[in-house]
């Protein structure tokens, strides 16, 4: 059995231990904003936060939440609120959209540690795999989030 | 006997006796000076022996001299533009634990151990031959210990990881280093034992 929560709500579950936390999010706990995309920590498509810092989903194990405050795309605020949504609206940077919520939660991530991040930083921190290629649009997303 | 002739006798035998323990001195001083050559060669031989475990791609492609972990028995670059950060904990947003968790992860085959990150600059161990190595790891300006630390340090669980890193995506096991731990601490105390001895 493990307790944590997820988006300010305590859960506890019965999955075994060595269970990714992206199946418990998604099939357990039916938050699907969150997506599936490599399965070895590659793409970032999983991204959430694990008090407060990023974390690839499809390679933490449940057994590595206990206690912790995890927070899914659905839980970064609860009116599309925060700077990196509003951002990622006024630039228009999903094409289809799939990888865009593990973007928007690793740079959520990034603007907590570096607020004012350079391109430098950018590239460093944001790794994540975007097929339709919006890259361009995402850097522009995150300097427009920083003045949000 | 006369006295002046016992009195020359006395000075003989003690002429005699200084002699002998000169004698003796110097051959026990030969035979110490041998011993020394010998434990300090069977130093480092062992040394060498350790070096192999130090070099294996599970060791040094976190002991990089650059900015970035490499990855494989190939040694290549990190993927994904990973970089070593501030701490070497990786950059701001993207820390070695985005991915890495405090175990191998069989779904992903995303190697773990607690608290995974880089060796600091100091502690860069790539293009190093195993005398540098050796007078690296006992250098403490580089991050180095005191002999007698060396095997509580390769009993810790990040060094002993080495012996167990996980399989890959593929599921194939990764290699290990070329020697069982069990023989590295047992030569590692030798190469304490004899002197902790550096190769050329």
């Amino acid at each position: 059995m493990t307790a944590f929560t997820v988006n300010g709500r305590a859960v506890t579950v019965q999955t075994e231990p060595d269970t990714p936390l992206l199946w418990v999010i998604r099939e357990e706990l039916g938050l699907t904003g969150t997506k599936f995309g490599c399965g070895i920590a590659a793409c970032g498509a999983c991204t959430v936060h694990v008090d407060g810092h990023a974390v690839r989903s499809c390679s933490f194990p449940l057994s590595a939440a206990e206690g912790k405050k995890i927070t899914t795309i659905e839980g970064l605020s609860p009116d599309r609120s925060h700077p990196v949504q509003k951002a990622w609206i006024k630039e228009q940077v999903p094409q289809c959209g799939y990888c865009q919520s593990g973007m928007i939660m690793a740079v959520a991530a990034l603007l907590a540690e570096k607020p004012r991040p350079t391109d430098a930083e950018i590239d460093a921190a944001i790794t994540n795999i975007c097929r339709c290629g919006t890259y361009q649009r995402i850097r522009k997303a995150i300097h427009a989030a920083v003045s949000v | 006997m006369p006295p002046s002739q016992f009195r020359k006798l006395t000075r003989c035998a003690l002429i005699a006796t200084i002699v002998a323990l000169v004698a003796l001195g110097t051959v026990a001083m030969g035979i110490a000076t041998a011993q020394d050559a010998d434990h300090r060669t069977q130093s480092q031989n062992l040394f060498l022996q350790m070096a192999a475990v130090f070099q294996s791609p599970r060791c040094i492609n976190c002991h990089p001299r650059s900015d970035y972990p490499a990855q494989g028995d190939d040694r290549h670059r990190h993927l994904f533009n990973v970089s070593r950060g501030p701490d070497d904990h990786g950059a701001p947003g993207l820390h070695c634990t985005t991915c890495h968790q405090s175990e191998n992860q069989a779904a992903s085959g995303v190697p773990g151990a607690p608290d995974w990150h880089l060796a600091p600059l100091r502690m860069a161990w790539d293009g190093y031959s195993p005398g540098e190595l050796c007078r690296a790891l006992l250098d403490p300006k580089r991050g180095g210990m005191k002999p007698e630390q060396f095997v509580d340090h390769f009993n810790t669980v990040f060094v002993v990881w080495a012996w167990a890193p996980g399989t890959d995506f593929h599921g194939v096991p990764r290699t290990v280093p070329p020697i069982s731990h069990e023989q590295f601490i047992a030569i590692t105390k030798q190469w304490v034992a004899t002197g902790a001895a550096c190769p050329k």
